[in-house]
């Protein structure tokens, strides 16, 4: 692979960009692989990279049924933060967004990461005091937060309403190093660091049937063929029920799309992330421009990847109220996702019991920010069985009741 | 946006109408049931790609429960019957069968 530099965009100017090596190869499967992880989006993608990286298993096969990227990778709002409640997620979503910092570098591939600094916003004596709590809890874990006062939120972010109609904004939990990404950059750069190492990225390859014998997992059966392996790796966010339901268990998860929006483009107005959590909206500005608006999730499963227009009303009302000025944009697209909830709000990354078939879903609304912590974890939990970063997130929690509650951290109305 | 019928007092409304409560049909074991039964009551969740059964509340309306017959790939509503039930009525059962042949949810088909 040609590395990507100020010295590669010379010489290809100096010859009319003839030389320019595509990304990623779009090989043809083999009939067997050592890993055969299952859905190339962030997760998926990162999950093989870090087999190859930290533990030197590059006879893998990325299975994708659409395109690269084309799933929740590709319909998020790229909000990056780490300040959950609870232990396990502050140090999976930590490690996560400490590995953002440097991944461009990483990767050889500019990922846009913008640390601008995220502001949950506190608009009831609840959630203050949740915010506090929060606060020192992150203080405990080494997350740097802090609870800052409604003054400080309009120093940061000039255009907010503080006095708002019914929820007056009383401060907020500010995450100074949290920001955005380009989303489809984290897809893209892992996929060519992959197919760099000699991994199959194989895109309109769906999964038809996983095969297994006598308990364990020998391969699975595709639009492409029957494609044998030993170790396999289920990273499809809301389809993971249906892919367990080929694998013989079932999940405690419910499938539910959910929406965003994003606005024309204007002029730079907001340089943060602001996440309005009571009366429901979150937003921040692009670098093209458009104000990137995420919603909330319908109110029943389903698996439509467009959402609905009573949510689309609400969120926009939560944000005008919110950000007056943006009263008159015109929105110019609308997209949902499908996303995997669980009943605590904290994803599963386990062994099955199938063996050698391990699950990494549940991440809920809130995915984009774990791609490299979650693919960092979950490499590690299917090359050598555990990891300290995902030990807690196991299934069997839901059998001993050791629940990682974050269904306030999780932001996302449900 | 889902278009339902209350079968309580038979007004048609949008979804904002209504309320959704989750899975419908669910045994809800107690002290004496396994544990395997009480993980599976509390946590594994029917999650179809296609026909779901659900149940809903006409929150602002009668504000009785009753169940509701749906596909999640493409919101069709094939039918609503009263709570006091343990399984859909044959009726609702032939109409889902007719449009989606081979359908199962369950131990219903």
């Amino acid at each position: 692979m040609k590395r990507y530099s100020a010295f590669a965009i010379a010489r290809e100017a100096l010859r009319h960009h003839k030389g320019w090596e595509r990304a990623w190869a779009s090989p043809e499967p083999r009939k067997h692989y050592d890993v055969i992880i299952i859905g190339a989006g962030g997760h998926g993608l990162a999950t093989a990279y870090y087999l190859g990286k930290n533990f030197g298993i590059t006879n893998v096969a990325i299975l994708e049924k659409g395109w690269l990227g084309g799933g929740n990778t590709g319909r998020n709002t790229t909000i990056i933060r780490s300040n959950y409640l609870q232990d396990p997620s502050a140090a999976i979503y930590e490690k996560s967004r400490s590995l953002y910092e440097d991944l461009s570098q990483d990767l050889n591939y500019n990922i846009m990461f913008s640390p601008r600094g995220v502001i949950m916003l506190a608009q009831t004596e609840h959630e203050v005091r949740g915010y506090k709590r929060t606060a020192h809890a992150n203080a405990l874990q080494g997350v740097p937060t802090e609870f800052i006062t409604s003054e400080r939120v309009k120093e940061l972010v000039p255009i907010i309403n503080l006095a708002g109609p019914r929820y007056p904004v009383l401060g907020g939990l500010w995450q100074a190093r949290g920001g955005t990404a380009r989303h489809d950059a984290v897809a893209w750069g892992y996929a060519r660091a992959c197919s760099d190492m000699g991994m199959h990225v194989i895109q309109q390859c769906e999964v038809t049937g996983i095969r297994t014998e006598a308990g364990k997992v020998t391969g699975v059966s595709t639009s492409r063929g029957d494609i044998g392996c030993n170790k396999l790796g289920m990273v499809v966010a809301g389809h993971s029920g249906h892919l367990a339901d080929m694998a013989g268990f079932r999940l405690p998860i419910e499938s539910v799309a959910l929406q965003a929006l994003v606005s024309e483009p204007i002029k730079p107005c907001m340089d943060v992330v602001v996440m309005a959590n009571t009366v429901h909206g979150y937003m921040s500005q692009s670098d093209k421009g458009e104000m990137v608006i995420g919603g909330g999730t319908d109110g029943h499963n389903n698996y439509t990847q467009r959402g609905s227009f009573h949510h689309i009303e609400e969120t926009v009302r939560a944000l005008v109220e919110t950000f007056p000025m943006i009263a008159r944009l015109k929105m110019l697209r609308q997209w949902g996702g499908i996303v995997d909830v669980t009943g605590d709000r904290s994803p599963i990354l386990s062994t099955t019991p199938l063996e050698g078939c391990f699950i990494n879903c549940g991440w809920g609304t809130g995915g984009f920010k774990a791609i490299p912590g979650s693919g960092w974890g979950f490499a590690e939990l299917m090359a050598k069985g555990h990891s300290p970063l995902t030990d807690a997130f196991g299934l069997n929690r839901f059998y001993e009741g050791r629940f990682i509650d974050e269904s306030v951290a999780a932001g996302v109305a449900h | 946006m889902l278009i339902l019928t209350c079968p309580c007092c038979g007004i048609t409304g949008e979804e904002t109408e209504f309320h959704g409560g989750g899975e419908a049909h669910i045994t809800r074991h107690g002290p004496q049931s396994s544990e395997e039964e009480f993980h599976t009551y509390l946590f594994a969740k029917e999650n179809p790609k296609g026909v779901h059964f659900e149940r809903w509340r006409h929150n602002n309306g009668c504000g009785k429960w009753f169940h509701a017959a749906r596909c999640t790939m493409t919101l069709e509503v094939f039918g609503t019957y009263p709570a006091q039930t343990f399984e859909p009525p044959q009726d609702l059962k032939d109409k889902i069968t007719a449009k989606r042949p081979g359908w199962t949810w369950r131990d219903f088909s």
